[in-house]
């Protein structure tokens, strides 16, 4: 993503920000609310109006492109607020996320390694989503986004609401999927020391601009990441 | 007594054909949130088609398949034509296009067709059928093919890749996209599947209230009315709503305010469900968190 530039009808919300992803590594995106952390990921799938910038997927250029086409190159989005399908069951929710793919013996597979990762969606495929606990949609929404084999997970705000226990399950997962599996992630959130202890890059968004950026155990010591972000006086 | 269960049959009958509308109307309510009040003129209009390709010499069932076709396609390059461009629009500018297109179907039906009544052929035998004078073999055969296409919609929905992203689409359409669902072609979709259950209708109702450009007029307002009592964003309450305002239009009108009122109780059933119970029997309550 080079020199992106995004805005809600007049309201400028980024300020030519570039980040780069390496193939196969966690990034963390991090900044305090009103940032853009939500706005550049939206961006990065076109779901704000976009007046400049590039976007590149290994070697394809995805910016312009469609929401749609962009989820069929291999990027899958979890949007802040999960994206649900409240009144879907979850095994319908899991479904969808595979929509794009005619693979079906390797769907099924998929299938039962999702629920290998989160057995308690196993327990309850038959039930509808909206009457999930909140940690249970957030592993359905992970989930779902892994059905469609993406190559770059994009992740808003993943522990957002939940208990720390299951916010430590949900990154141990995102762990296995990224270093097993092979999926880029990047990941959106306010929780810095966790984000940081996952991610292998990170990036500081302030106000629109990338403010710092570099190795996640540098930015863990780095003195105004400590005093802003993660407490230390 | 055989007076009254040849009323509720009646009742059925047209109620069968409520409920079709009905349902299409939820069908695009379900993604717009707007109710399209040219879906009877579309009907109607659908109806003349089968109308004149009977007239041309064809089979009628041949001439039901190609109309329901025909429809369906009509249905969604409306949708794709006239509705796209006014997707983003206010409220009132996208009613204004659906008073637009019931104007225009209207219009061109009168133009094309003339607006004197003409007599629609059933597919259905006019003597009595199983030795009985209760129900017409008219009526039977509408609950029949209307109870056919409903079933055939659920199974769709229920059952098939492309129904479950539909049903996304209506939920969550950005998160649709999110999936990869192309979402402007699954409205079109829902379009074109709408403009099909609306042809059934009107070539079912045809026979009975004669072919005219403003035949589904009234029809358009009980199918509203059954629509808002079944909940007007369940297609199952539709359904029963259809049923129910059929066979409630049919006794009342036989037995309470006689025949010339009729339209009254679809009238008085809307102000009612508005003021009693605005989501209906099945529908659900909208809860925003802020």
């Amino acid at each position: 993503m080079r020199d992106l530039y995004a805005a809600y009808g007049p309201t400028q919300v980024l300020h030519g920000i570039s980040l780069e992803l390496a193939t196969g590594s966690i990034t963390a995106l991090l900044g305090a609310n009103g940032a853009g952390k939500t706005t550049t990921l939206r961006a990065l799938c076109s779901m704000t109006v976009r007046t400049r910038g590039e976007v590149w997927v290994d070697g394809v250029r995805i910016d312009g492109r469609s929401t749609e086409d962009i989820a069929r190159l291999g990027v899958a989005h979890v949007p802040d607020g999960r994206g649900t399908f409240l009144g879907l069951t979850t095994e319908e929710n899991l479904r969808l996320g595979a929509w794009t793919r005619r693979d079906r013996a390797a769907v099924a597979e998929d299938f039962e390694r999702v629920y290998r990762y989160f057995p308690r969606l196993r327990e309850r495929r038959r039930q509808q989503a909206g009457t999930l606990s909140g940690g249970e949609q957030q592993m359905l929404a992970v989930s779902r986004a892994l059905m469609s084999r993406p190559r770059l997970l994009l992740l808003d705000e993943p522990s957002f609401g939940l208990a720390p226990r299951v916010v430590r399950e949900i990154f141990d997962i995102m762990r296995r999927i990224n270093g097993q599996e092979g999926v880029s992630i990047l990941l959106v959130e306010q929780n810095a020391s966790m984000a940081l202890e996952l991610a292998d890059h990170a990036y500081l968004l302030e106000t629109g601009r990338i403010v710092l950026g570099g190795r996640a155990d540098e930015l863990r010591r780095d003195d105004t990441v400590r005093r802003a972000y993660l407490g230390a006086g | 007594m055989e007076g009254f269960l040849h009323q509720v049959f009646a009742g059925l009958a047209t109620g069968g054909i409520y409920a079709s509308v009905a349902l299409a109307l939820v069908m695009i309510y379900q993604t717009t949130h707007l109710v399209n009040f040219a879906q009877g003129e579309m009907a109607m209009f659908s109806t003349y088609l089968a109308w004149t390709m009977v007239n041309a010499g064809l089979p009628y069932w041949a001439a039901f398949s190609l109309t329901v076709v025909a429809a369906f396609v009509l249905g969604a390059a409306i949708e794709r034509i006239v509705i796209r461009p006014v997707e983003d629009a206010p409220v009132l500018a996208v009613v204004v296009v659906f008073i637009g297109l019931l104007l225009i179907h209207n219009s061109l039906a009168g133009w094309l067709w003339s607006y004197t009544i003409k007599t629609f052929p059933s597919p259905f035998p006019s003597t009595p059928v199983f030795g009985q004078t209760l129900v017409s073999a008219h009526e039977l055969g509408a609950i029949g093919v209307t109870l056919v296409v409903l079933a055939l919609l659920f199974a769709f929905f229920r059952w098939t890749p492309l129904g479950l992203a539909m049903r996304a689409v209506a939920q969550n359409p950005g998160s649709a996209r999110l999936v990869g669902i192309r979402v402007g072609w699954m409205l079109a979709l829902g379009w074109g599947l709408a403009g099909a259950v609306g042809a059934v209708a009107g070539m079912m109702v045809a026979p009975i209230v004669y072919l005219e450009p403003n035949m589904m007029g009234g029809i358009l307002l009980y199918a509203f009315a059954a629509a808002l009592l079944g909940g007007i964003d369940s297609p199952v309450g539709a359904v029963i709503g259809g049923f129910l305002v059929g066979v409630l239009e049919n006794v009342l009108g036989a037995y309470v305010i006689g025949n010339e009122l009729k339209l009254t109780v679809a009238l008085a059933l809307i102000v009612g469900v508005l003021l009693v119970r605005p989501t209906g029997l099945l529908g659900s309550r909208q809860v925003t968190r802020v």
